[in-house]
């Protein structure tokens, strides 16, 4: 077998995530409509201000036009017999984590996130979502003792309605486009976490995704807050059965950051992502973007994507305040067919603001994998800095990698740099390490994580090792 | 310790015959120099030994420790103690050289039931050894010959060689691009490392590099083949005559064949 071959056969490993669980779902009716998306806050009992939020972007969303300007071709999603809500049966407001199905709970535990404090990581606090629904918080006291809030974007709409309502759609406006309008109209739920002024975040926050149901998709919402003089790191991790059948995964995620605060937001992305011909697999249609609203603060993103069989995502950083910084740190493993147009904004306002991109792409099988960013300095932006650094590399003969980069300068002071490289992982190199002892697994791991190297150690420690196991499962198997 | 039978290789899938047939037996504590010209097939001698994946070997034996090593994986070799001096060593951007020579070191290790050493005991080791090269620690901490020059990456070479202790070393034109101050301290590392239980196999152009590392075989690959071999006298024999008068030779045993 040439080592190409070997090559493609390592990295075809199986998806160690794809289980399902067998839980009782509340009946729902599927497709969409204004009674639908009325159904759905019905359901979370919600205030009418979030019910007319929801029925606007609704309204707006049936006007608009499916997007399809990105490199990726896929047959698009049934939106009118999708499932837009799906909540395991039997869930009140749970107290303790012994009230959690024991069915959800052993799912946690066979993906590496035990809900029960004793054994989780020292330090990170866990939001479990299952479905449409958050199961579970841990610590949630220990961080109210910071004064941080922590908990579901139900319960925040609940018990924290005047910051719900202040910042929601105030980064992602509910018709700021296809998906985004869809996700304003039937979120289920996400995260909602708030760092109060002058306050570090006591531990690492994290969000744990789990789509589980075959018919239904996801539509989960992500707000955080952070205060003057605050910060927090936050890290979401996303896992789902093996279907034939293709899932929508459309999230919002809006970042706002005060003066001198700082947002560092990690994903770990191992959604599945289909078969060798392209069968099943997550749609993964994602707006993620963060506000450098406050003077020096700063918000930086960081992404390991590993799964999914499309993926379309850019998060961005608008920046506002002046000498705010924006970061944006992504290693994107596209493999088999799946197909990944990813990369991100900087949109620089205020003055003397300074964003850094580092992408590092790596095809294999018959992906496609393409960055996408776009900087953009306005007329404001005294002295507005961008260094991006795209890198690709490929293996075998039958991938892609692409790099589209669009710029846009109007004020005559910005610097902006931009570099791209693409390489190959070839015969020599391998056969380089493996002289020296290294098996031909090995020797990949250590090719792709040594391309990798700058974008993985922006990861929260906790989650370096997951991240650098994750690369392994993805590009390691059997040598044939 | 390595017997070479009537070795025959071709370029993998396009039926190209690069080695027609080459005999060669080294023994232990024994320095073997390999010269030829351009295109005679000494370089990919030494990756056919190492089992480079390009070529298949369609006829022959290669015999190490007395037993066929067809059958194994590069690594495998590694393993048995078969090390390859590059001609052009391969950058690994993102991985440090010492990052790669612990794993290296210790898998070789944990092969032979040798001691596996933890980062600590490693980076004791590893700076032992640095001196033996003459190179700065800075180098430790450097990604894989990304970014040396010529002579860095060639040095690093035999710096690896000291590190993993090989008992058979195939240096594939190690002095080529060396200024002559770098080729004593690589000639004089090589001598260093080399004792009763190793044996090294050089592969060079060029007699000088035999004024620092004295073999006690000469051999001339001409054409896919061994045409001659003799002591070390052989070499300023040809660096008088040039190859020319061999090209006859070869000839003669290519008919005979």
């Amino acid at each position: 077998m040439s080592e190409t071959k070997a090559l493609e056969s390592m990295i075809g490993e199986e998806y160690k995530y794809g289980f399902t669980t067998d839980v009782e779902y509340e009946d729902f009716p599927k497709g969409i409509n204004e009674d639908v998306v009325r159904l759905i806050s019905e359901k979370k009992n919600e205030p009418e201000w979030m019910t007319e939020f929801r029925l606007k972007a609704y309204r707006a969303w049936s006007e608009m036009e499916e997007p399809s300007w990105f490199n990726a071709t896929y047959e698009k999603p049934k939106f009118d017999t999708l499932q837009y809500y799906s909540a395991p049966k039997n869930k009140p407001k749970l107290n303790s984590l012994d009230e959690v199905d024991p069915n959800i709970r052993e799912t946690y535990e066979k993906l590496g996130i035990p809900l029960d404090e004793q054994k989780m990581l020292a330090g990170v606090a866990v939001d479990a979502v299952f479905d449409s629904v958050s199961i579970f918080t841990t610590f949630k006291e220990k961080l109210a003792e910071a004064g941080v809030i922590f908990c579901s974007i139900s319960e925040a709409v609940q018990d924290h309605p005047e910051l719900v309502k202040k910042y929601m759609g105030s980064v992602v406006p509910a018709r700021d486009n296809f998906y985004a309008a869809l996700n304003s109209a039937v979120f289920s739920d996400g995260s909602f976490c708030y760092v109060p002024k002058d306050t570090i975040c006591p531990m690492e926050l994290s969000t744990y995704f789990r789509i589980n149901n075959m018919n239904s998709g996801q539509f989960e919402r992500t707000l955080i807050i952070a205060e003057e003089n605050s910060h927090v790191s936050y890290l979401e991790g996303c896992t789902a059965p093996m279907y034939d059948e293709h899932q929508l995964h459309a999230a919002v995620v809006e970042l706002i950051a005060l003066d001198n605060a700082e947002i560092k937001y990690s994903t770990i992305q191992n959604w599945y992502s289909g078969d060798e011909e392209g069968r099943g697999g997550i749609y993964n249609f994602v707006t993620k973007r963060g506000a450098c609203r406050g003077e020096n603060s700063k918000i930086s993103w960081t992404q390991l994507e590993t799964g999914s069989a499309v993926t379309l995502k850019y998060p961005s950083v608008i920046l506002q305040g002046d000498n705010s910084v924006g970061e944006f740190f992504s290693v994107a493993v596209t493999n088999k067919k799946q197909q990944a147009d990813t990369g991100t904004k900087m949109i620089h306002i205020g003055k003397n603001t300074k964003s850094t991109i580092i992408s590092k792409g790596i095809s294999a099988g018959r992906s496609d994998n393409s960055y996408r960013g776009q900087v953009k300095i306005s007329k404001k932006a005294d002295n507005a800095r961008n260094y991006s650094q795209c890198d690709s590399m490929l293996i075998g003969q039958t991938c892609g990698a692409h790099t589209f980069p669009y710029i846009e300068s109007a004020n005559p002071t910005g610097k902006i740099e931009h570099e791209a490289t693409t390489s190959r992982v070839g015969e020599d190199q391998i056969f380089y390490l493996q002289q020296r002892g290294i098996s031909e697994d090995d020797a990949i791991s250590l090719i792709v994580n040594g391309f990798c190297k700058e974008v993985l150690k922006e990861l929260p420690m906790e989650f370096a090792v997951e991240a650098n196991k994750l690369l392994g499962i993805k590009l390691e198997g059997s040598v044939g | 310790m390595l017997e070479l039978k009537n070795l025959h290789a071709e370029v993998e899938g396009e039926g190209i015959e690069i080695l027609k047939g080459v005999n060669l037996k080294v023994n232990k504590g024994e320095i073997h120099a390999i010269m030829g010209p351009n295109g005679s097939g000494k370089s990919t001698l030494a990756k056919v030994i190492a089992g480079h994946p390009e070529y298949e070997v369609t006829d022959g034996d290669i015999i190490y420790d007395g037993e066929s090593i067809l059958e194994l994986d590069p690594d495998e070799r590694a393993h048995a103690g078969v090390f390859l001096a590059f001609q052009y060593p391969v950058e690994v951007p993102g991985v440090t050289n010492t990052t790669l020579l612990r794993e290296s070191y210790n898998t070789i290790a944990a092969s032979r039931g040798r001691e596996e050493l933890d980062p600590l005991e490693f980076d004791d080791y590893i700076k032992e050894k640095l001196d033996l090269v003459e190179m700065n620690p800075d180098f430790l901490e450097r990604s894989v010959n990304t970014g040396f020059s010529g002579g860095e990456k060639k040095r690093n070479e035999i710096f690896q060689m000291a590190v993993l202790q090989p008992t058979l070393s195939l240096l594939d034109e190690t002095d080529s691009g060396l200024d002559i101050d770098a080729l004593r301290i690589v000639s004089d590392g090589i001598n260093k490392l080399h004792g009763e239980d190793d044996a090294v196999v050089l592969i060079t152009h060029y007699q000088r590099l035999l004024n620092y590392i004295v073999p006690d075989y000469v051999h001339v690959m001409l054409g896919g083949k061994i045409v001659k071999s003799g002591g070390k006298e052989l070499a300023l024999e040809l660096e008088e005559k040039g190859y020319d008068w061999l090209e006859s030779l070869a000839k003669v045993n290519g008919e005979a064949k």
